[in-house]
C-alpha cells in the first residue's frame, strides 16, 4: 500500500488548519469591534464557505487561482508558481472551506469572555497584544480547541473544493478522499476500503478528542 | 488639585456630565444604581470615552476633547479594583500580582506587598480557591504593585459576605491611607462612604447634585435625593404657611422652621431626630407600627390627619416605659432637613 495519500492528507490539513487557527482567531477578534454594518457583512462572507456547496468554491477559487486568471496568472509569470494542481493548491481549498468552522466557534468563545479581564489588564499596563494572547485565549482556550479540532476534522475530510482545484494526480496531489473516490470508480474496492478504514479511524480519534474537550468545558 | 475631571457622555437616553476637583484624599461618588458612578470612573481609567471634556490628573492631562488628547488605558497609571476583582482565573496569585509590576526594580516590592497582605502562602494558589477577602487583597495588590497615581474603587465591598465586609472595609482603608493618593470611591452604602471619604458627592441620573465634606453631605443634605441616600427615611412634602411655619402635607401637622428659613420643597427627619414628650413642634400620633430591631426599636407614628406614618429609633427600654397606643413627640426645628426637590 503506498502511504502517500495518508501523509498529504494530513500535511494539507496541519498547515491548512495552522494557517485558519490564526485568521479564524482574529477575524473574530476583530469582527467584534466592527461597526455594526461591516459586522453584518463579513458575518456573512465568513460564514458563507460553511453553507456553499463544495464545488461552488471550487468553482471561484479556480476563477481566482487558475494559470490564465489574474491572481494565478500572474503568481505563474511572477515566480514561475502554479496556484492550482499542485499539492498545496488543496490548502486554498481547504483554508476557505474550514475557515467558518474555526471563526464561528472563536466568536462564541469570545463573545463569553468577560471583558472586564481585559479592560483590568489595560489599567495594569498590560499591552493589547499580551492581554489577547496571554489573558484572552487562555480563558476562552477551551472552546478555541474545539474549534480548532473541528477545523482539523474538516479539513482532513476535504473532497470536493480539493479535487476541483488539486485534481487527482497519484504521488503528487492524492489525498485520502480523492483516492477514495478513484479507486471506488477504477473497480478497486478491497484497496477502497482499506482507506475507508483509515480515515474511519483518523476521524473517530478526532472526535474523542472533541468530546474530551467538550467534557473538560463543562467541568471548568 | 490631585484630580480634576470635567466630563459630558451620552449613552442611549443616559446623559453623564459631570465636574469635581479632589485633592490627595477619597471622594466617595454616592449615587442609586444607574446614576453614572461607575461610567464617571471607567472615563477616568480610559476604559470608556467620554464625548466631550477634560481630565487632569496631577498636572498632566489624561484625556481632552479640544487638544484631541486621549491617554491609553495602559498610560494613565489609575488603579481600579473592580466589583468582582477581575483576577485572571488561569494564573496564580503570585502571577496575578506580577501582572500589575510596571518597573523591573519592583520585584522586591512585590515581594513586601505579598507578605503584608498575607498572600506569600497562597502565591500558587488559582482564583478560584480563593476566598472572596483573599480574592480582594490579590486585587489590591496586583494594584499597588504598580504604584498607581489614583485608586479607583468600583462598589469593592459587594461581592462580599457582612462579616468580611467591615474587615475588608479596615484594610483597604489603611492601603488607601498608606498610598496617600486620591482615591474615587463608588457605592451606595451610606456607612461605607461616611467611613472610607473625606468628601462626598451625590450622584444622580447622571448629575452631581451635591459635594462636599462628609460632615456637609450627612448632616445638611440639600435634595431629597441626597437625603434618601444618606438615610433619611422620613420625607414628607411642605406647604408654606405664615412666616417661617409650613405644614408638613404627609405628616400632616405644622411645623416652626428654623429661623430665618424660607419653606423648602420637602421637609426630612432622622428616625433618631425625633425626641419624646413636649418641645417644639410638638404631636400627639397613634402609634402605627412597631418593628423590632438588634438593639433599638423603630416607632412608626402617625398624626390624626396624616396620610403617611414616620418612623423614630427609640433604646428598647425606653420604649418599655413609653409604650402605648398614643406618643407624644417633639421635632425641633433644629433636627428638621430643609430639601429641595
Amino acid at each position: 500500500m503506498d502511504w502517500f495519500p495518508l501523509l498529504n492528507s494530513l500535511r494539507i490539513a496541519l498547515i491548512s488548519t495552522g494557517i485558519v487557527f490564526f485568521l479564524g482567531l482574529l477575524g473574530a477578534y476583530y469582527i467584534a469591534k466592527a461597526p455594526r454594518l461591516v459586522k453584518g457583512l463579513l458575518d456573512v462572507l465568513f460564514t458563507l464557505p460553511l453553507v456553499l456547496p463544495p464545488t461552488v468554491v471550487g468553482y471561484l477559487l479556480l476563477r481566482v487561482l487558475g494559470p490564465k486568471r489574474a491572481l494565478g496568472g500572474w503568481f505563474l509569470s511572477a515566480f514561475g508558481l502554479r496556484l492550482t494542481m499542485t499539492w498545496y493548491s488543496a490548502i486554498f481549498a481547504t483554508v476557505v472551506v474550514i475557515f467558518p468552522l474555526m471563526y464561528r466557534t472563536a466568536r462564541g468563545a469570545f463573545e463569553s469572555f468577560d471583558e472586564t479581564l481585559a479592560q483590568a489588564g489595560q489599567t495594569l499596563g498590560l499591552s493589547n497584544t499580551y492581554i489577547f494572547w496571554r489573558i484572552r485565549l487562555p480563558v476562552c482556550r477551551q472552546g478555541i480547541l474545539a474549534g480548532t479540532v473541528l477545523a482539523f476534522a474538516r479539513a482532513l475530510g476535504e473532497y470536493g473544493a480539493t479535487s476541483m482545484v488539486a485534481g487527482y494526480t497519484p504521488g503528487r496531489t492524492a489525498t485520502i478522499s480523492t483516492t477514495v473516490y478513484q479507486l471506488w470508480r477504477t473497480g478497486n474496492d478491497g484497496l477502497a476500503l482499506r482507506w475507508v478504514l483509515v480515515n474511519l479511524a483518523i476521524s473517530a480519534l478526532v472526535l474523542v478528542a472533541v468530546n474530551l474537550l467538550e467534557r473538560k468545558r463543562e467541568v471548568a | 488639585m490631585a484630580l480634576f475631571v470635567d466630563i459630558e457622555k451620552a449613552l442611549g437616553d443616559f446623559r453623564l456630565k459631570v465636574k469635581f476637583e479632589v485633592g490627595e484624599e477619597t471622594l466617595a461618588l454616592l449615587g442609586p444604581s444607574g446614576s453614572g458612578k461607575s461610567l464617571t470612573l471607567r472615563c477616568v481609567a480610559g476604559i470608556c470615552r467620554p464625548d466631550r471634556g477634560k481630565i487632569l490628573l496631577d498636572g498632566e492631562t489624561l484625556f481632552d476633547s479640544e487638544q484631541g488628547i486621549d491617554l491609553p488605558p495602559q498610560r494613565r497609571r489609575v488603579g481600579y479594583l473592580f466589583q468582582d476583582y477581575a483576577l485572571f482565573p488561569h494564573m496564580t496569585v503570585a502571577e496575578n500580582i506580577r501582572c500589575g509590576l510596571r518597573e523591573k526594580g519592583d520585584e522586591p516590592l512585590m515581594g513586601e506587598l505579598m507578605a503584608a497582605m498575607g498572600l506569600t502562602a497562597l502565591a500558587h494558589k488559582r482564583p478560584g480557591q480563593l476566598s472572596g477577602g483573599e480574592r480582594q487583597r490579590t486585587a489590591l495588590a496586583r494594584i499597588l504593585v504598580g504604584r498607581p497615581r489614583l485608586m479607583l474603587l468600583d462598589e469593592p465591598f459587594s461581592a462580599l459576605d457582612s462579616h468580611l465586609r467591615f474587615q475588608m472595609e479596615r484594610e483597604t482603608r489603611q492601603v488607601i491611607h498608606r498610598l496617600g493618593k486620591t482615591a474615587l470611591l463608588v457605592s451606595h452604602d451610606r456607612d461605607e462612604v461616611f467611613r472610607l471619604a473625606q468628601q462626598v458627592a451625590v450622584v444622580r441620573e447622571g448629575q452631581i447634585l451635591q459635594l462636599g465634606t462628609r460632615h456637609q453631605v450627612f448632616e445638611g443634605p440639600e435634595t431629597v435625593t441626597a437625603a434618601r441616600l444618606t438615610g433619611c427615611r422620613n420625607l414628607s412634602r411642605a406647604i408654606p404657611l405664615e412666616e417661617g411655619m409650613a405644614y408638613a402635607a404627609d405628616w400632616g401637622m405644622t411645623l416652626k422652621l428654623p429661623p430665618g428659613k424660607e419653606c423648602p420643597d420637602w421637609v426630612g427627619l432622622r428616625q433618631g431626630g425625633a425626641v419624646l414628650g413636649p418641645g417644639e413642634n410638638q404631636v400627639k400620633c397613634r402609634v402605627w407600627e412597631v418593628v423590632e430591631d438588634p438593639f433599638s426599636v423603630t416607632v412608626m407614628l402617625k398624626t390624626a390627619g396624616g396620610a403617611e406614618p414616620f418612623g423614630i429609633t427609640l433604646d428598647k427600654k425606653v420604649w418599655k416605659q413609653a409604650e402605648g397606643e398614643t406618643l407624644t413627640v417633639s421635632l425641633p426645628a433644629g433636627a428638621l432637613l430643609l430639601l429641595k426637590e
